[in-house]
């Protein structure tokens, strides 16, 4: 069986070192709906979606409620097949690679996840650390956990500020809690590209900063890319390398915050008036919604 | 292929300087962390084979005092005696074997662990349910497994086919038919929606007993009526005294269905996170699910042929389980399964000694016991559900 090789890091690592830059993905004219195919009635989800995601970059992929966010990321950890087009993980298509060998690289935090059953936060951490398990003999599938899979796991817990949470039931987490449950569980998975659906809804502004600075610090020290699905503009402006606008399954505009949040493109994407100033500590674009319906009182 | 922008300068915030600490590395092993934590609160094979063992014991004592217990009273010392007798062939008094032997051999022990048994496989399949639906209230008898495995071995006695010396090979299979097509409804219905609410799986259940029920009804009362009596026995969930060839089959059902949930005891507790990130952790969720379900119909398929609709222990037993042994399936599998056989053991011994001389169908106990156990979690645990 053919792995992708993990070691295959451009020396000097990330893209501070000024070589060639290693694309993460290749997405080419992407279509895809939902159901199965015989149902041609089915609207696409996306239509002819091109890009590229560069290895230790974070992309932030924005975009109205129904633009096809989600289906894209579902689309990148090979969750659903796209109907036409072409997706390449690190250089090599994804319909060739089994779900094993894509969860070996890619690592996705899915938008919330309300948890039944009692299992512990170290639990559900180290449930991340399955598609490396190793497969010794008839073990009747208990596969127990070794010192390497505990301390992947604890550390995962450490940068997700969740050490102290490792006995407790996940049912009894708070939704900021569980969410970053869920991101350590794939940090466990030890993952080159991390794909997240909405990672800072649940959070409260501390741990939102936390995450998004873990996120960079992942990117610029390790190399670890990152995808990240959000409606918050601003956290994509200030935390993501580059911006992919989807507007009704078409890709918009994709590119640097500075460039792609402006005026006229989210007002074409979004259809109502934002305002944009200058962030004070970055210098990168701010969005503020504008008072409407209320007289501005000086 | 342009290089992507950078930050001017990467926004920090002291706040998450002095919280979060160095991040793992993605392709370098993971430096040495302090895992004592992580060690301290996750199920280890040290700490199963200690409740794996206690579980045990205890089993082995509830089935001698379920063996002592009865109509006939018979001391630990007069069971000790007569299974050594058997077993190493001892000169025995010939009235010892004549009367409480019989009673012991023929009648106690192998309803006793036809108890065992059954009240293990509904068990099982209950823990399996639950984590596949990710439904705390699954369960074969409230799903409508069990009715449709009871059709199934309804029509196989109404055609006769029962009657036949292949009895102990052709019932089972008839149950395990019928309970695969409860399941296929249900198999369905989760392959259209995206996560099954809870209520509608519950609500197919009601829907797949209410027609099951009719069918059955319907074929006892074309039945002479002799016939129908002992179906309407059996339905109401009995664990007449098996001869020992049964005994053996039902005991080989359990063994082959508990392995095969066994191979697949980690996949359950990843499945219990949630299919997408199942899916996403490599798991082909479709083919798991599938080859559960048919492992629980088998299981289901069997138990109710022998022992007719016993319900709830399938629910009761995996959640009493997990709330003092926690939801690993590595333990809550073979703990659920040990639990479920003392409790349907002994709930079986307070049906044939509780109301003597008459003897109440066992499955009139469990649906007492765990009725209004599925209320409280239905009504009070409301929160957990959601």
């Amino acid at each position: 069986m053919t792995r992708i090789d993990p070691t295959a890091q451009i020396p000097g690592g990330g893209l501070e070192s000024g070589l060639v830059a290693h694309q993460a993905y290749t997405v080419g004219g992407v279509h895809f709906r939902y159901g199965p195919s015989r149902l041609q009635g089915e609207p696409w989800v996306l239509r002819d979606v091109t890009l590229e995601v560069v290895q230790g970059e974070i992309l932030g992929i924005v975009g109205p409620n129904g633009s096809g966010k989600t289906s894209l990321l579902k689309l990148l950890a090979k969750l659903a097949a796209p109907q036409e087009g072409e997706i390449a993980l690190f250089g090599r298509p994804l319909r060739s690679l089994s779900h094993e060998q894509v969860a070996q690289t890619v690592a996705v935090v899915p938008q919330d996840s309300p948890q039944l059953f009692p299992f512990r936060v170290a639990e559900t951490v180290l449930m991340g650390r399955f598609p490396h398990r190793r497969r010794s003999g008839w073990s009747l599938g208990f596969g127990w956990e070794d010192r390497e899979d505990c301390q992947a796991a604890s550390q995962a817990m450490a940068t997700m500020d969740i050490a102290h949470l490792a006995g407790r039931a996940v049912t009894d987490l708070s939704g900021g809690e569980r969410q970053r449950t869920m991101i350590a569980r794939a940090l466990a998975q030890a993952p080159r590209v991390l794909l997240l659906d909405e990672p800072t809804a649940f959070l409260d502004l501390p741990h939102q900063l936390g995450i998004c600075a873990t996120l960079r610090r992942l990117c610029d020290e390790r190399g670890l890319t990152v995808v990240i699905v959000s409606h918050d503009l601003n956290l994509a402006s200030q935390y993501c390398d580059r911006v992919a606008m989807l507007r009704a399954g078409r890709m918009c505009t994709i590119g640097a915050p500075a460039k792609v949040m402006s005026v006229e493109v989210l007002q074409e994407v979004y259809g109502c008036e934002v305002l944009i100033d200058a962030h004070p500590q970055s210098g990168l674009p701010r969005i503020t919604l504008p008072r409407q319906g209320m007289p501005f009182r000086g | 292929m342009m290089p992507a922008a950078r930050h001017p300068t990467p926004p920090t915030s002291p706040l998450t300087a002095s919280t979060l600490s160095a991040g793992i590395v993605p392709s370098e092993p993971p430096t040495i962390a302090d895992d004592r934590p992580v060690q301290d609160s996750i199920l280890t094979p040290s700490r199963w084979w200690r409740v794996m063992t206690v579980l045990s014991l205890v089993a082995w004592l509830l089935g001698l005092v379920c063996l002592q217990v009865g109509t006939q009273y018979i001391g630990v010392g007069r069971i000790i005696g007569l299974f050594s007798s058997l077993l190493f062939d001892r000169p025995v008094d010939e009235r010892m074997v004549d009367t409480t032997g019989v009673i012991l051999f023929q009648v106690r022990l192998p309803r006793v662990v036809l108890g065992f048994l059954v009240g293990s496989c509904l068990a099982s399949v209950g823990v399996a349910l639950q984590a596949l639906l990710r439904n705390p209230l699954a369960d074969p008898y409230v799903l409508g497994v069990s009715s449709g495995a009871a059709l199934g071995v309804a029509v196989a006695v109404l055609f006769g086919i029962g009657t036949t010396v292949l009895a102990l090979s052709i019932l089972p299979v008839c149950g395990f038919v019928g309970g695969l097509v409860a399941l296929a409804v249900i198999y369905r219905m989760a392959a259209t929606h995206e996560r099954l609410p809870i209520h509608s799986v519950l609500l197919a259940g009601v829907i797949l007993n209410a027609i099951f029920s009719a069918l059955i009804m319907f074929i006892t009362s074309i039945m002479e009526p002799n016939r129908s009596f002992g179906m309407m026995a059996w339905l109401m969930g009995s664990l007449t005294a098996p001869a020992y060839p049964v005994l053996a089959a039902l005991s080989g059902y359990l063994v082959i269905g508990l392995v095969l949930l066994f191979k697949h005891v980690r996949v359950l507790n990843i499945l219990a996170l949630g299919e997408e990130p199942a899916h996403s952790l490599g798991i082909d969720t479709e083919r798991v699910k599938r080859f559960i379900f048919l492992v629980s119909a088998l299981m289901t398929g069997a138990v109710v042929s022998f022992s007719g609709m016993i319900g709830f222990i399938g629910m009761i037993v995996p959640h009493a389980v997990r709330l003092v042994l926690g939801a690993d399936h590595r333990l809550l599998l073979p703990a659920s399964a040990l639990v479920g056989g003392m409790f349907l053991m002994v709930a079986d011994t307070a049906a044939r000694t509780l109301f003597v001389p008459s003897e109440v169908p066992v499955g009139v106990i469990t649906a007492l016991a765990g009725g209004p156990f599925f209320v409280y979690l239905l009504v009070w645990r409301k929160d957990r559900l959601a």
